[in-house]
């Protein structure tokens, strides 16, 4: 949803200043008036952090290297998921500004860049992230203000994405190809070239994360990236941008986008000259991608997209650890995470105990600001992701569920919500069926393993499954069987800048982190050599 | 730090230089006191003495990289962790390059500018390079079938034992140091009695990027005792070495009661062919670079090159003038377009000029050089003039034997076939370059030549992403690379039966 510009001195058509103020009855006239009115807001704002750090936040789009206005002049408010409060407005992109993108990445792409000596982009990387270390403080505050994460998470997201970043770098002058023998009479090999511009679409769970996990293997590899991200969680991507210009990429390399799916989203999926376009959302918006990428000009694809996760545990697990893990896996990042697992199903001998003890680790959640000490889980990300959570949580308690624990809005200032468990749970069921991307989780009971195998792979999506139990055998077995791109034993959520990580199913294409990243940012060339004499 | 002294560079930089064993992050003392005296190439001074490692020296160095990899770095260090240790060692090279280089200068007689900064460079590469590789060794998992499955795990050795010589004394450490850290094990190195300062002064570094201690231990001494002590011991899980072929057979052998993994990059003797269809200029230019770079005191240096008979003569003219014009003697501290310097010992400058007398005698044609330089400032060091031969056949000595210095043997061809058959007549195969605009001759040619390397167009721009080794007599094993890494590395498989009921 497009929202006007608050800042105060906004201008008109760069000639009359009005003031415009925030209150939600004028918000339908200051809709409308977006319109036809851009605003002019500095390219720079100071921005005050609740924990009291101060720092300098850039709010133009990043195009080759500097921070400009949107063409247009259009802007957004972003806001503070935990107050409702507004902490700055961004410049919004527009088709046009796409294109300026575009071009600078096709130039950058063009110039030295995607020829030169690899361990040059490697060193661009190792330094990007150092500079993600040195600014980690306020990035992880960054992340915690914007999307609302407890810090303590937003910590940790910070230094897989240094972690990440580093390992890219490494990675840079580590892209082979391969000699193939074919007798005598030819000479062959296989190169691995970058693809060109990457357009590259980020969400709002795992702002800077993500970013991370997309722009890393792209430039590791050679290609020159424009990246959107999420309209409700700018703030971060534009920081690291300045990162990228202070590690020495050259101009063009990243651009970084704010703007809104349907409109710069769009325009990425659809745009002649992206070669690529790497999609982290929902399933549906996904789909759209891949349809829009084919009428244009068939771009490669990977998508990273939703899940139903099933997070499984057996009689003879440590029933202590794997409460601490269906925690972990459901309330972590409050329950926004594409790969949640957000349906429990536990062994019917252990059912009721584990149901106890769920139920008083879920309320023992400390659900607040997420600059509090001890916060587990801030609130969800915008208005919208509340209403749709809050909407689930209503139709699961009309389809028969049994709420055990939470169900209510926490508060109503912000957008929390309280940690949220259903029982006695039937397959059909909506609530069992959907992602509801929020901290809200299913429960029932299985009898063995064949059976809990048939439940676990009744979705459409497969990203990840937990597996609880001492039991080697049944552990590997139910791994094996499960479709999901990522399977945890003995634990949850648990990420590693060297493990893949991607779906099956409806979950997604292609695999982000890993080696095996760095395969959907480039194309092979056979180069078969005739020998004549 | 107690084992330090000061030294003044000639060009009047001082520097502090570690004098002691480097053994679990301390610079100590040698159990019997005895010193070696490290010397300046291009005056035969004494630059200073540093101690020397005996047997029990040895062990004591083992016992700590034992003590280490046990202790701390198998287990309590992850792969991504031992990776940062390697970028902040990368970083510390970095900044200590000019110091690095001038010692190298110093120490092993090359020249500054032209050459010992671009042997830091490399180092710098190499570090980083491994660094990123350190969380990147992957095994494999492996289907067997419902009932069973695998996987490979590539892990460390434990110790390994690292002898380097002494044309590169801080790239051949390094090449060795870096994938054996970024593969996770811990190490003792012997550097070459001649050359084992800029190695010692490396320590400091290993000590400031935070390594546990025991991780890197470096050890100054003598083949026949400190390196002969690292091949036999019991606790040395592996051993790598670069050096002659001769001694590497020692190093074979030495390994084989405790069964050691062994690397060795040895000698070699490697053809460069130049065809008539060839850029000829560069061709003269990168045969000149092949053998007279480092004082041909490379161990995959061109040292033979063949001539289809064509442009035989035009090739040697060209050649003649340009290595004269280009290949400048000087003081390796000289000024910066000196590009010969000093042999690195007398023992290594009076062989060449033996050979040299060998050559004249079996009745090759000298074209170039052949003697020590004459001017006053050359009286005390080590030099040789860069030395051409020509109208060779493979009987002779100086085609057949490697010779270690910048000498180089010319010899002409009619066909490909004898070309291919000239460049294989030798025990050694480590490299070999090939000129010619006809892609299909290149790669013929370079499926043909038994060599680890083959250059096509180039000579001796070898490169870090891609591996380096010998075949026949020229060693086993690969550094650099990939390749590189997996020879620090042994498979294990694991084997998981979840289904197969006896």
């Amino acid at each position: 949803m497009l929202r006007v510009s608050t800042f105060t001195g906004a201008k008109v058509t760069g000639t009359t200043t009005i003031r415009t103020t925030i209150g939600s009855q004028q918000l339908i006239t200051k809709s409308l008036l977006a319109r036809f009115y851009s605003s002019q807001i500095p390219l720079k704002v100071p921005v005050t952090l609740p924990n009291g750090i101060k720092y300098e936040q850039p709010t133009g789009l990043f195009i080759n290297n500097e921070f400009v206005a949107s063409k247009q002049g259009k802007t957004f408010e972003v806001l503070n998921p935990s107050t409702e409060d507004v902490i700055c407005d961004v410049y919004e992109s527009r088709e046009e500004d796409v294109d300026l993108a575009v071009d600078a990445a096709s130039k950058a792409f063009n110039s030295e860049w995607s020829s030169q000596d690899p361990a040059i982009r490697g060193e661009y990387l190792l330094k990007l992230a150092d500079l993600i270390e040195e600014h980690s403080e306020v990035l992880a505050g960054i992340e915690a203000l914007d999307n609302g994460k407890a810090l303590i998470s937003a910590r940790g997201d910070v230094a897989l994405v240094a972690k990440y970043l580093r390992s890219c770098g490494g990675w840079a002058d580590k892209i082979f190809g391969s000699l193939i023998e074919t007798g005598d009479s030819h000479f062959n090999y296989a190169r691995r070239e970058p693809l060109g511009v990457c357009g590259q679409i980020i969400p709002w769970n795992f702002p800077l994360l993500m970013w991370s996990w997309k722009v890393g293997p792209a430039l590791a590899t050679g290609n020159t990236v424009v990246l959107k991200s999420a309209e409700s969680t700018p703030l971060s991507a534009l920081y690291a941008s300045q990162l990228v210009k202070e590690a020495g990429f050259p101009a063009g390399v990243v651009n970084t986008l704010s703007g809104f799916g349907k409109i710069t989203g769009n325009a990425i999926a659809a745009h002649p000259k992206i070669k690529k376009v790497a999609f982290t959302g929902s399933t549906a918006t996904g789909k759209h991608i891949m349809k829009t990428a084919a009428e244009s000009n068939l771009k490669k694809v990977t998508l990273e997209l939703g899940g139903k996760s099933p997070n499984i545990v057996f009689e003879d697990a440590d029933i202590n650890k794997a409460v601490a893990n269906i925690i972990l896996g459901i309330y972590y990042n409050s329950g926004e995470v594409c790969c949640a697992g957000s349906r429990v199903y536990v062994q019917e001998s252990i059912y009721d105990e584990v149901a106890k003890a769920f139920k008083a680790a879920a309320e023992a959640v400390k659900v607040g600001d997420p600059f509090e000490n001890g916060v587990f889980q801030g609130p969800q990300t915008s208005q919208n992701q509340l209403n749709k959570i809050l909407d689930y949580i209503n139709i699961g308690t009309q389809e028969g569920a049994t709420l055990i624990s939470g169900g209510k809005r926490k508060g109503n200032k912000g957008y929390f919500v309280e940690p949220t468990i259903f029982g006695d749970v039937s397959e059909d069921m909506r609530i069992v069926k959907e992602e509801i991307f929020g901290p809200v989780v299913t429960m029932s009971k299985f009898k063995d393993v064949d059976e809990v195998i048939k439940l676990g792979n009744d979705t459409e999506y497969g990203l990840a499954a937990g597996i609880h139990t001492t039991n080697l055998n049944t552990a590997i077995k139910v791994a094996h069987s499960l479709k999901a791109g990522t399977v945890w034993i003995n634990t949850y959520n648990d990420f590693h800048q060297m493990v893949p990580f991607g779906g099956f199913g409806q979950s997604g294409i292609g695999r982000e982190m890993g080696k095996e990243a760095l395969d959907n940012y480039t194309q092979v060339k056979a180069v078969r050599i005739a020998r004549t004499n | 730090m107690s084992k330090e002294v000061e030294i003044t560079l000639p060009n009047g930089t001082k520097y502090l230089q570690p004098t002691g064993l480097f053994i679990n992050n301390e610079y100590v003392c040698g159990s019997k006191g005895n010193l070696i005296d490290s010397i300046d190439p291009a005056t035969g001074q004494v630059i200073c003495s540093v101690e020397c490692a005996e047997e029990l020296d040895v062990d004591k160095a083992v016992q700590a990289a034992k003590a280490a990899f046990y202790d701390v770095w198998k287990d309590s260090i992850s792969p991504s962790e031992r990776g940062d240790l390697l970028y902040k060692l990368y970083e510390l090279t970095k900044a200590n390059k000019d110091i690095l280089a001038q010692i190298e200068a110093f120490d092993s007689g090359k020249p500054l500018e032209t050459n010992a900064v671009f042997d830091i460079d490399e180092c710098i590469g190499v570090l980083k390079y491994y660094a990123g590789w350190a969380d990147k060794s992957h095994g494999e998992y492996i289907p067997i079938n419902k009932d069973k499955w695998c996987l490979t795990k590539h892990e460390p050795f434990g110790v390994v034992g690292q002898i380097v010589p002494w044309n590169y004394p801080l790239g051949m450490a390094i090449w060795k140091i870096a994938p054996a850290l970024a593969a996770g094990n811990t190490l003792v190195l012997k550097s070459a009695e001649n050359t084992p300062l800029s190695i010692l002064y490396f320590g400091k570094l290993i000590l400031e990027a935070g390594f546990p201690p025991g991780v890197v231990n470096f050890i100054s001494g003598f083949g026949p005792i400190a390196g002969s002590a690292l091949a036999t011991h019991q606790d040395v899980r592996k051993i790598a070495f670069t050096g002659s072929t001769h001694t590497g057979r020692i190093i074979q052998k030495l390994a084989s009661d405790t069964l050691k993994a062994v690397t060795l990059e040895c000698g070699g003797k490697s053809p460069l062919l130049v065809f008539k269809d060839c850029d000829l200029d560069q061709a003269v230019k990168w045969a000149a670079i092949g053998i007279f770079s480092n004082m041909g005191q490379i161990c995959t240096s061109t040292s033979r090159i063949y001539i289809e008979e064509e442009i035989y003569q035009e090739f040697l003219n060209k050649y003649v003038i340009h290595v004269k014009q280009e290949y400048k003697q000087g003081l390796p501290f000289e000024h910066k377009d000196v590009v010969v310097g000093p042999q690195v010992s007398k023992l290594q400058r009076d062989k060449i000029l033996e050979y040299i007398e060998i050559g004249k005698k079996e009745g090759a044609k000298l074209l170039l050089g052949g003697s020590k330089p004459l001017e006053d400032k050359y009286s005390q060091g080590w030099f040789v003039e860069p030395t051409i031969f020509s109208d060779v056949n493979n009987k002779m000595r100086i085609v057949r034997e490697e010779i270690f210095g910048p000498v180089v043997v010319c010899g002409k061809f009619k066909t490909q076939e004898e070309a291919i058959k000239l460049a294989n007549d030798t025990e050694y195969g480590l490299g070999a370059a090939v000129f010619t605009k006809d892609n299909s001759k290149a790669f013929k040619v370079a499926d043909a030549i038994e060599a680890g390397m083959v250059w096509i167009n180039s000579s001796n721009d070898s490169d870090f992403h891609v591996p380096f080794g010998g075949v026949k007599m020229s060693g086993h094993g690969r550094e650099l690379g990939d390749y590189g890494l997996n020879t620090y590395t042994q498979a294990k498989a694991i084997h998981v039966n979840t289904g197969f009921l006896l």
